[in-house]
């Protein structure tokens, strides 16, 4: 079934953080009054148990525990979320199970109680190792607890990874080529490096428009990326996605579910799921705000906010989207077989032509790493 | 189709309207106001109607004459309006007074010529404050030309800026009119305006004319009205009119018998008939405006008159420019919207026009810039289109070699140079009055733009300047930027004199080495370089960068005069994506993708529609 291709994988949102950092838009929210995380747990095994009625039969590939800060989440609770998983799905053997985490050190105190309740891989959020940017970046830990957290983490799990923000203000191309050596030196087999983007409704998006806050611009950015590929390459972590970089073998699988389009599960506030069912694919996506999705869940067993069939049209759109963010490719016959279309063969010509895609055996076609930089302008063109 | 629904009045009580067609021709006035835009025509016309009692407090609302959307946001007047005012006047007597409200823009002058010739007496309403304006002159020197009597008001004479003796001085130094004798108003307040209406019954002559003789009337405009269909505004000269006679065009040839005999008040009332001097509607199961030509003479059938009026010129398209729809699946709909609007307005015209830019399209004619305008947004507005213009172009006249003379209304339609002998080109005469401080910028740009000065002298602190200019120049961006550097002081009006030889070539722009037709100008040889590297400048900031190097030039033939490089996309990539939130990144594809779909490709370059309508605004 051309739909079940990618795999499947169920995510797990924890929204809450200690404090929102400046540059960040995803659903987060700080409670200081602190959060009843039994009925949470409660309600995530009840939003999973609905969920599980939708997709029976499937075997889990993998599971993710995003946010938000799930490392605030006590062992407990990522216990109960995990077992109610097990108890509703049969669980690939090779299951990974992974888990962002902040690199404070009560957080890494808890590392070996998610070691024991079923993770098997980390994703710290380290973000920069300069404590000046740490800072300006609004990041509760400095550069030693990043450093010391990636050894407790290393120590703990089979597998880790951690993020870097770049492109940062005032950053120089020497300053990055330091800091990104350094941190190739205290990675394990897996890194995510993001470009540090402007989002509406951000603090750094007033503060940018404002002219307060000046990052590089595009031609500097795109220096920047180039210089990441190389010292990336270099040393044996090649991108395998826009921004991600592995090992080869150590891809994050849950991730590789997303990008090659495969089903997910969307449990928690503010959660995005993809699932295969009845007549074709839906998207699916859950109350944001966690007091109000609690409630729902409570009263009648999911929080969902969203339940959409997509048309071919969209589903097409969406497997490009996500599918040429891989160094990968795409599979064209798969693209026709969800979208009922067929890309301009003018325009992937043209795109050849200028250096941008590369056709691959068979009917697979992939962007170039010149190609990989304006992406979204490769996928427009490909999408019209 | 743009004048107020017209309603049959209730009849009113008081028997006042009864008793019109028995009066005699001594009690009738008929009149206009001239004006320079802004100075307060159309708010004295309401205060008239108002005081008169023509309209109820409840019928009132600002600009009652100005019945289109547009005239009321812009405060302009574009279609001559008419309405008829009962007044009773100090000397005891009751007098039928017909206004004529005509328009203030030099575009619709002709408007202006034919309102005129309909009456005996004009008001010139001028600003107390800003005193005599370029369009306040065109328009009294007409009413001059058709020996009307003129009563100078001096409006918002309440205001603390107001001069009324130094306007009254100029109106005298530069009109050459009496101006001991103005009334003071203020249109807004109302005060002074009963004086206005007693000028008007004690120094307006009334019309003269032969009730016995066959009729002789002058078509003096005409409309489409989606109830009562066409409907003709005339002026009796000499007979009568009636329902149910039997009325012959004298210039078409074509006869109709009269349905309808009314006045404007100003809803449509129907009346026995109409006499000598009067100012009435007629409706005779006429199929279209375009089937009646203003200023033709109408006459009996039966018992023609012998000699018909001397008639107008018809109104000619000066400028033209193509308007093609943003979506092509709007093409029929734009047909279908042009044909009505024409219906209303046969000084506008159009023809099919294909664009390798734009699709297919109309080539359009109309008076003037603001006409153009006016059009296109009515299309946009009444008719829910999208639109996008061509630069106007003037119409050129080439005389080839081998001697036959060509109009061009498109440059697209240039024959090849080697067979053209020479190019003419419309020119005017632009006559400017502006505050003194501004005068040497005014200067600089009028011969910037070709401009001959023919005449400079000051009043008070204003100086009036006239230049003869070529059209081309002006249809570019003259009037913007005269209005930018008076800071908006400057007035401006001017009319077409002469065609004259000129140095014309077509500038092209090649987008990546492709022509963009849409585009494509004919313009003076001295002035290409300067035009062609403002075009240059605006389409690099337009259009969007592409994956590879965009060259953008001015041509002339296969001379590049300008050019401009758009540097290739460097980065545009979405760093990370929200978990598996894939519907927010859709969305925004979605969204590029509507924004293509409004793009038009010239070889490989993608230009948004809004770069076309960018390029092609005249502000540059």
């Amino acid at each position: 079934m051309a739909q079940a291709d990618g795999g499947f994988g169920i995510y797990v949102h924890w929204p809450f953080c200690e404090a929102k950092c400046p540059y960040c838009d995803f659903n987060s929210h700080v409670r200081h009054a602190g959060v009843d995380q039994a009925r949470f747990a409660a309600a995530f095994e009840r939003e999973l148990a609905y969920f599980a009625a939708r997709t029976r039969g499937r075997r889990v590939d993998s599971i993710f525990l995003g946010g938000g800060t799930p490392s605030l989440m006590l062992p407990a609770t990522v216990g109960r979320v995990l077992d109610a998983i097990a108890g509703h799905w049969e669980i690939s053997p090779t299951v990974e199970v992974s888990m962002e985490a902040n690199p404070s050190s009560v957080e890494a105190e808890r590392f070996r109680g998610y070691r024991a309740a079923g993770v098997n891989r980390l994703s710290l959020g380290v973000q920069s190792l300069r404590d000046a940017d740490l800072k300006r970046l609004g990041r509760l830990h400095d550069a030693a607890q990043a450093r010391e957290a990636i050894g407790i983490a290393r120590a703990t799990f089979e597998r880790i990874s951690f993020d870097l923000i770049y492109a940062r203000p005032d950053q120089s191309a020497a300053a990055w080529r330091t800091e990104l050596e350094e941190a190739i030196g205290l990675a394990a087999d897996h890194l995510s490096l993001y470009q540090l983007t402007i989002e509406q409704g951000t603090p750094y998006f007033e503060l940018h428009r404002t002219g307060k806050l000046v990052v590089p611009d595009p031609d500097t950015a795109a220096d920047l990326y180039d210089l990441t590929q190389e010292i990336c390459t270099a040393h044996g972590m090649p991108a395998y996605e826009v921004s991600n970089h592995a090992v080869p073998g150590a891809e994050c699988r849950h991730n590789l579910v997303y990008w090659r389009y495969g089903d997910y599960v969307g449990v928690g506030p503010g959660a995005h799921g993809r699932l295969t069912g009845g007549n074709g694919k839906f998207a699916t996506a859950t109350e944001r705000h966690p007091e109000t999705w609690l409630a729902a869940v409570e009263a009648r067993g999911e929080g969902l906010v969203e339940d959409m069939s997509l048309t071919q049209e969209e589903q097409g759109d969406e497997f490009l989207l996500m599918g040429l963010r891989l160094v990968e490719g795409v599979d064209l016959a798969r693209f026709e077989a969800i979208s009922d279309r067929r890309i301009d063969p003018r325009r992937v010509a043209d795109l050849i032509e200028h250096g941008m895609v590369e056709r691959l055996d068979g009917t697979r076609m992939r962007v170039t790493p010149a190609g990989c930089l304006v992406l979204d302008a490769v996928v427009a063109d490909l999408a019209s | 189709m743009m004048r107020r629904a017209i309603r049959f009045a209730v009849a009113s009580g008081d028997g006042k309207w009864a008793r019109m067609s028995t009066q005699k021709i001594s009690d009738i006035r008929n009149f206009s106001i001239v004006a320079h835009i802004d100075h307060g025509k159309s708010t004295l016309a309401d205060r008239l109607i108002q005081m008169t009692g023509t309209l109820t407090e409840r019928e009132m609302k600002e600009q009652v004459l100005d019945s289109m959307d547009i005239e009321r946001e812009r405060g302009i007047t574009i279609k001559a309006q008419t309405v008829r005012l009962i007044y009773n006047a100090k000397d005891g007597k009751q007098y039928k007074l017909n206004l004529i409200d005509t328009p203030g823009h030099v575009d619709f002058a002709y408007e202006v010529s034919r309102s005129l010739a309909a009456c005996e007496g004009s008001l010139l309403v001028v600003d107390a404050s800003q005193g005599v304006e370029a369009q306040t002159l065109a328009n009294v020197y007409q009413a001059i030309d058709n020996d009307h009597e003129i009563v100078p008001v001096l409006n918002k004479v309440d205001l603390p800026a107001a001069e009324p003796e130094r306007v009254k001085e100029q109106i005298e130094d530069v009109i050459g009119l009496d101006a001991s004798e103005a009334v003071m108003i203020s249109a807004k307040t109302g005060l002074g305006v009963e004086n206005v209406l007693e000028a008007i019954v004690n120094r307006l002559p009334a019309p003269e004319g032969d009730p016995s003789a066959p009729l002789k009337a002058l078509l003096v405009d005409s409309w489409y009205d989606a109830y009562l269909g066409v409907m003709v505004l005339v002026r009796i000269i000499d007979g009568s009119m009636k329902k149910g006679q039997k009325v012959k065009m004298m210039g078409t040839g074509a006869a109709y018998e009269i349905d309808r005999v009314g006045v404007m008040t100003p809803k449509f009332l129907s009346v026995d008939g109409l006499g000598p001097g009067e100012i009435g509607v007629i409706t005779a199961s006429i199929k279209e405006v375009a089937d009646t030509r203003v200023g033709d003479t109408i006459t009996d059938d039966r018992k023609p008159c012998a000699q018909a009026l001397p008639g107008f010129k018809p109104a000619q398209p000066v400028v033209f420019c193509g308007l093609f729809p943003v979506d092509a699946n709007d093409f029929e709909d734009l047909r279908a919207a042009m044909g009505k609007l024409r219906l209303n307005d046969a000084s506008f015209s159009f023809e099919m026009e294909t664009s390798a830019a734009l699709g297919f399209g109309f080539r359009c004619g109309f008076l003037g810039l603001l006409h153009l305008e006016i059009v296109q947004e009515r299309l946009e507005r009444e008719f829910d289109l999208d639109l996008i213009a061509t630069a106007p172009s003037v119409v050129y006249r080439m005389h080839l070699t081998d001697g036959t003379l060509k109009e061009l209304h498109n440059p697209a339609d240039m024959p090849d140079p080697v067979k053209i002998d020479i190019i003419e080109e419309p020119w005017i005469r632009a006559t400017i009055m502006t505050p003194d401080e501004y005068l040497g910028a005014i200067l600089t740009l009028c011969q910037e733009r070709r401009g001959v000065q023919v005449d400079l002298n000051y009043v008070g602190s204003r100086a009036m300047v006239t230049y003869d200019l070529p059209l081309n120049e002006v249809v570019f961006d003259f009037y913007d930027r005269l209005k930018s550097i008076s800071k908006g002081y400057a007035s401006f009006d001017y009319q077409i004199t002469d065609y004259r030889e000129g140095d014309l070539v077509r500038m092209s722009i090649l987008v990546n080495a492709e022509p963009v037709d849409a585009l494509s100008t004919l313009v003076h040889r001295s002035q290409a370089e300067r035009r062609g590297r403002a075009m240059c400048e605006k389409l690099k900031d337009l259009i969007p960068r592409h994956m590879f190097k965009i060259p953008i030039q001015a041509a002339i033939g296969a001379r590049v005069i300008a050019r401009e490089t758009i540097a290739a996309l460097r980065k545009d990539v979405t760093a990370k994506c929200y978990g598996g939130d894939a519907t927010r990144k859709r969305k925004l594809l979605e969204k590029q993708k509507e924004g293509k779909k409004r793009m038009r490709q010239f070889g490989k370059v993608e230009i948004p529609q809004e770069a076309f309508i960018k390029a092609l605004k005249m502000d540059s």
